[in-house]
């Protein structure tokens, strides 16, 4: 077992929404989105978590919510074993670094990278005045850069090679955990590679601990140690990464790998892998958020008994399902839900 | 061999810009049969979406096709008029877009979308019109279609509103649907009901489908033929299951090499090196040689030719054989 390095204990994050002139003139209570929704998750030093789920689910928030982009509204964020609150000096603010989905908006348009980057190691005091300039070569020697993308402007760039300066410029505060938030998914197919090889060797090279958080199924079985699967704002199932691909024990990831489009046409079942849409974040599912939508269902237990993550005793392979671990009922078809 | 629904030939489109004259197609030919799905594969930039929209027209002002022939059930419709062509759209041909939500009508309710070619087109009555929608809806698998014919756009979910979408395209009985990424914006459960769905459709209403798509695995699932774009030209065609399994050109086995693949977990992905080239000046010889790694001194000049491969495959590629044999070395699909 190795060195705990973030632990997500009881994470809720909840907002509140203003709702229509209606609703408050006749006194009701705002109506309350819930991103995050009980959260407890660790991740080790060294190991690349894959978060999956789709939007909605409360992926990007959770991953906000570790870096101190937003304010958990109950739980707690570990790290190292000291408590964590959005507002953070600047010496913990480094240590938790985010790479953001689209390489077009997360850059400032009219900062050269040689500004972007300088302007970090001089805040952050990470380096004496004179060495700045190497210090930026090298970061962009790290990412696959030359030194002429120095004077260069966002906009000169592709976009795999915007998405390369975003990650030269988490990795410029020397971060042990890196937070990748969809890092390939708003690329071309052909760039994606890259930048996962990138991520794969840089975390290799400077012993990174990583979160990736993704949508593409294919993208986490390929990059993470373990993976864990979001749904409504829980993490439903957890597990070493072979494991959950090969032995999935929550009919929602069940539904999710069946979901996937594979390049053998033969294997994709004729049935649609999870029937229905996601029910809204402002007015969850009573008992098991997945009911609604669960071939396995079983009245009345699943709609009023909401189902803990439970797992054999060494607890490496976690699912929230009542059935997860016993012998299932059959299958049904579940009826569409109305949105 | 039936008569092709769909005849593509020699089909050229170009952007007029500042910095020059952009070849965005540039000599596309391909055929699609009744009730025959052909997926067209690429990256942005590579062609597909604007030789789909040039099909039926539906191009941008800056956009002008310069040459080719595209004929729809016998009729040349690059050289019909615009009168011509909107009658062919909606009935004979209709289209499903990326975006359900730029595409439908948003202060219109739904019903009454779907209900407009039957109306306007079909010349049914009202009643008629209104009894066919519902109809289209259910087939959809929109529940509960009396209420929702009644919502606007913005009141439904993603998934159903490309599912509103898909009920328009059935709406004139096409004989051909153009799909542009359809399930692009959709979330893998979503997408995965939207793809079985036009499956079952196309297999149960016998239209065929000519469907784009920058995502190998779907284009896997949806087509039986498949052609693979790159820099305005189909670079590789040929039925999926034989494309797929042994690439014939470089960039088809790069792509196929570059992404994660479900079944098949890889030590490593290898990309393409390089970037597509710029069309306002796309490199002479084969458009792909400055990031193949099969190149010889014979890909760097002239026009390379589509080379029959057999068995109704073809690739633009003077060594396909050498693709070949490295493929056989390191197969691109994992087999069991």
């Amino acid at each position: 077992m190795g060195e705990t390095l973030l632990e997500l204990r009881g994470l809720h994050v909840h907002y509140e929404l203003r709702g229509g002139l209606g609703r408050r003139l006749r006194g009701r209570p705002p109506e309350i989105l819930r991103a995050v929704d009980g959260v407890d998750l660790t991740i080790e030093r060294g190991e690349t978590l894959g978060l999956v789920g789709e939007s909605g689910c409360g992926k990007s928030t959770l991953g906000r919510a570790i870096v101190g982009l937003c304010n958990p509204t109950a739980g707690t964020v570990s790290y190292g074993g000291e408590e964590l609150t959005a507002k953070r000096e600047r010496s913990r603010r480094r240590r938790i670094q985010m790479v953001f989905q689209d390489p077009y908006s997360s850059l400032n348009p009219r900062m050269t990278v040689r500004q972007t980057l300088s302007e970090l190691l001089l805040a952050h005091q990470l380096v004496p005045k004179a060495s700045v300039e190497a210090r930026c070569r090298e970061l962009l020697d790290l990412v696959g850069l030359g030194p002429r993308a120095l004077d260069a402007h966002p906009r000169q760039f592709s976009g795999g090679q915007r998405q390369r300066v975003a990650i030269a410029r988490a990795l410029a505060l020397e971060p042990e955990l890196l937070i990748a938030d969809e890092p390939v998914s708003a690329l071309d197919v052909s760039v994606q590679a890259t930048v996962l090889n990138l991520l794969e060797e840089l975390r290799e090279k400077l012993g990174l601990t990583m979160l990736l958080i993704a949508h593409n199924m294919a993208v986490v079985r390929h990059v993470g140690d373990r993976v864990a699967v979001m749904y409504l704002g829980r993490i439903v199932e957890e597990a070493p990464t072979d494991e959950l691909f090969t032995n999935p024990r929550h009919p929602y990831t069940q539904g999710l790998l069946r979901a996937v489009p594979r390049l053998v046409p033969g294997r994709v079942s004729e049935a649609a892998g999870v029937v229905g849409d996601p029910p809204s974040p402002i007015d969850l599912p009573s008992g098991c958020r997945f009911h609604p939508r669960c071939p396995i269902a079983q009245e009345p237990l699943c709609s009023t008994n909401d189902p803990a993550l439970t797992g054999a005793p060494d607890a490496a392979h976690v699912a929230a399902c009542h059935f997860a671990w016993t012998e299932r009922p059959p299958a049904h078809v579940p009826e569409v839900i109305e949105s | 061999m039936s008569e092709p629904l769909l005849r593509v030939r020699d089909l050229r489109v170009e952007f007029q810009l500042a910095r020059g004259t952009l070849r965005a197609v540039d000599g596309v030919s391909f055929d699609v049969h009744p009730g025959e799905s052909l997926g067209l594969v690429g990256e942005s930039g590579s062609g597909k979406t604007v030789a789909l929209r040039a099909l039926v027209g539906l191009l941008p002002r800056t956009a002008r096709i310069t040459g080719g022939t595209v004929e729809i059930d016998g009729v040349d419709v690059s050289s019909a008029s615009e009168a011509r062509r909107r009658e062919l759209r909606g009935t004979t041909v209709s289209m499903i877009f990326q975006e359900p939500m730029t595409a439908l009508n948003p202060v219109m309710r739904v019903g009454e979308q779907i209900a407009e070619t039957p109306l306007v087109r079909l010349g049914q009555s009202r009643r008629e019109a209104k009894q066919r929608a519902l109809e289209l809806m259910r087939l959809v698998g929109i529940p509960d279609p009396t209420r929702r014919a009644e919502a606007y756009p913005h009141e439904l979910s993603g998934g159903m509103r490309q599912r509103v979408m898909i009920a328009i395209a059935l709406s004139g009985n096409p004989r051909l649907i153009l799909c542009d990424e359809p399930t692009t914006a959709l979330d893998v459960t979503i997408q995965d009901q939207i793809l079985k769905l036009l499956q079952q459709l196309q297999r149960e209403l016998d239209v065929a489908l000519v469907f784009v798509s920058h995502d190998l695995a779907v284009v896997a699932q949806t087509s039986r033929r498949v052609a693979v774009m790159y820099a305005g030209q189909i670079v590789e065609q040929g039925a999926v299951a034989d494309v797929f399994r042994e690439p014939r050109h470089p960039y088809t086995l790069g792509l196929m090499r570059s992404v994660p693949d479900f079944d098949a977990v890889r030590e490593t992905l290898t990309a393409i090196p390089g970037a597509p080239p710029d069309l306002a000046s796309p490199p002479r010889g084969c458009r792909f040689h400055p990031r193949c790694q099969f190149v010889q001194t014979d890909c760097l000049e002239g026009e390379i030719p589509l080379i029959e491969l057999g068995g109704d495959c073809a690739a633009r590629c003077l060594h396909h054989d050498q693709v070949a044999l490295d493929v056989r070395r390191e197969p691109v699909i994992a087999d069991g």
